[in-house]
């Protein structure tokens, strides 16, 4: 029997669970209020079950979102998060989120430095089916592949996929890339401004099942490696817009609306006009859409994003005594 | 019932943007504007788009919901310079549609909206109209899904919305879809229903008879807010999944209706009725998690237009 080697990685002693970073996402910010009612009660009970093990801060990103149920007041919080946005400095016309993503990453960070959480989980929604996706900035980040394989076998009647984007450090934009390790929860489809039961049990399995896995490996379990799925982001593709206008002139076709993750193939169906028109697929390479008509990204000029799909071997993992 | 003559119905408007996030109605009016409208002859529509800076910022307004000015007091009412925004926008819109209640205002107006419930193609009315309630019977016998007819009993003075300007009024609404969002699925189904709406409008005027019968309407009973926490305001439940996405499906006592964020699962207590808006974004803050309508079928006479 071949004896693979386990990857041994430091414990991750402060987990931070982020709801609310964009105002309208409801699921995380009803999941972290309750999280928080949760944490009140038990503390007023007993100490810390794992006598300190773990501990999990909770956080509301985006409180002034929050209130007025927009994605954002200013700017887009989870885009502040880059090197050059973080160092720069406030003045008077610094845009709100811009302020709130240095205090978050005070809170939280500071981003790339040891004193950094260890993970930070950033709750969110989308309009597109996308089930429960994880999304992160590395593909050889073996805490959140491990956890996404437990959410994967976890939450059987849910597709749980890994999105990675091939970011660097420094250019990663959004909240969670200020922790050590980190990822985006994003959990669809639904509405922006409205809670679904179902959306909201599956997002509060997801935190469940991770701070589970957090746990058993801070308590030194063996996780054995094996193979995943990993949608590697190659490019996005723009709604067709009027020259002049700049609305857009057709819908996500029919038959694409709701397909993410199914293979898109050059020459399937891509958008439908107004006038009734079929628009195909006119890439080279056959590639994997997700996002799919996600309402924040119409103003991103994002009708979709595309992906490569590979298997990765994943090693084990266990605590560094 | 005896059968009953109009005059003919040559002013038709269709709007859009009424709640500027609810994006299907805008692409349709937008879509119709570029197209040139004589094609249907005896009948001139004018697309228009209801609330334009509310539709450029992809929100449902910017002062207050257009679609709650209508209501002959508000018409009535003198703008100040703190009047909201659509509050002017109404007087302008029953200037140019209206008055509302006299002989100068469009023969029809059809009012486009989106939902995120689980609504299908339905259509809203407020009394018992006989040319609407006939153009519903119409689009119910050519559209194969379910069509479903709502009414709002409102004495018309009290009528808020839209398509009271007019000397008959319909809104479509057409459902799930996120605010913000366009799908084609649902686009094609307005534009169906809308097409359908001009095509009896045209054999109206043109002569056809339009048998009497029944049809089928949920009329409002009453309306279900979420439970809230009495300090914050703030839900403290969502709709429980065996009432998501079951708009005109029979709700009894003792169903589930509600699923507390901590998992406790609350029941109805009243009488059967069928519910719709369920999970609606934009009624979180009009505190309504559901409304609750009663199933009637509606007898309708035989209609077509007074020939001179």
């Amino acid at each position: 029997m071949e004896v693979e080697e386990v990857e041994r990685l430091p414990r991750l002693s402060r987990v931070a669970v982020c709801g609310g970073t964009h105002g309208n996402e409801l699921s995380g910010v009803y999941l972290v209020r309750e999280l928080l009612k949760v944490k009140k009660k038990k503390k007023k009970e007993e100490e810390d079950e794992d006598g300190g093990a773990m501990s999990v801060l909770l956080v509301l990103s985006n409180p002034r979102a929050m209130q007025q149920c927009l994605r954002y007041i200013d700017t887009d919080l989870n885009r502040c998060f880059t090197h050059a946005c973080l160092i720069g400095p406030t003045l008077d016309k610094t845009p709100y989120e811009m302020r709130r993503a240095r205090e978050l990453n005070a809170m939280l960070g500071p981003k790339g430095s040891a004193g950094a959480m260890d993970l930070i989980c950033d709750l969110h929604n989308t309009t597109a089916n996308m089930g429960l996706s994880l999304i992160t900035y590395s593909d050889h980040d073996w805490i959140c592949m491990h956890i996404f394989r437990h959410l994967q076998r976890q939450i059987p009647d849910t597709p749980v996929r890994y999105i990675h984007y091939d970011v660097t450090s420094k250019e990663s934009y959004s909240l969670d890339s200020v922790g050590k390790h980190g990822f985006a929860m994003e959990v669809g489809p639904q509405p922006h401004g409205v809670v679904r039961s179902n959306i909201y049990t599956t997002m509060k399995s997801g935190v469940q099942y991770m701070l589970d896995w957090v746990h058993f490996f801070n308590s030194g379990v063996i996780f054995d490696g094996g193979f995943m799925d990993v949608f590697t982001v190659v490019k996005h593709i723009d709604y067709p817009r009027d020259g002049e206008t700049h609305n857009i002139t057709a819908a996500i076709h029919p038959q694409l609306q709701d397909r993410d993750f199914c293979l898109l193939r050059p020459g399937d169906p891509l958008f439908q006009t107004f006038s009734g028109e079929t628009l195909r697929y006119t890439g080279s390479e056959p590639l994997y859409p997700f996002f799919i008509n996600e309402s924040a990204y119409y103003e991103k000029g994002i009708a979709l994003c595309l992906a490569r799909k590979r298997r990765v071997k994943i090693p084990s993992v266990r605590e560094y005594l | 019932m005896e059968h009953v003559f109009f005059p003919p119905l040559s002013r038709v408007a269709v709007c859009g943007g009424t709640h500027g996030n609810e994006l299907t109605g805008v692409y349709m009016v937008r879509e119709m504007q570029k197209q040139t409208m004589d094609k249907d002859g005896p009948v001139s529509v004018t697309a228009v788009l209801a609330n334009p800076p509310a539709v450029d910022a992809c929100r449902r307004y910017i002062d207050t919901d257009l679609n709650r000015c209508f209501t002959d007091a508000l018409l009535s009412a003198p703008l100040t310079d703190s009047s909201p925004y659509e509050l002017r926008r109404a007087h302008e819109l029953n200037a140019q549609f209206g008055p509302k209640g006299s002989k100068e205002a469009v023969d029809l107006l059809c009012d486009l909206h989106n939902t995120t419930a689980n609504m299908g193609l339905s259509l809203i009315l407020y009394s018992l109209d006989w040319i609407t309630l006939h153009i519903c019977k119409y689009l119910q016998s050519k559209i194969s899904s379910p069509v479903r007819v709502i009414q709002l009993n409102i004495p018309i003075s009290e009528v808020y919305s839209l398509e009271a300007v007019g000397k008959h009024g319909l809104a479509i609404e057409i459902g799930p879809q996120p605010h913000g969002v366009v799908r084609a699925d649902i686009y094609n189904m307005m534009k169906k229903a809308v097409d359908l709406t001009l095509e009896w409008l045209q054999k109206f005027n043109t002569g056809s008879i339009f048998e009497g019968g029944e049809v089928e309407a949920f009329t409002f009973a009453k309306s279900i807010d979420y439970p809230r926490d009495p300090t914050t305001g703030e839900i403290t439940a969502a709709i429980h999944p065996q009432l998501q996405d079951n708009d005109f499906k029979l709700l009894q006592p003792g169903d589930p209706v509600f699923m507390s964020f901590s998992r406790e699962t609350v029941k109805y207590e009243g009488e059967p009725l069928y519910p719709f808006f369920v999970n609606e974004c934009a009624y979180y803050e009009k505190k309504i998690a559901f409304h609750l309508a009663q199933r009637k079928n509606l007898s309708i006479p035989t209609i077509s237009v007074k020939r001179d």
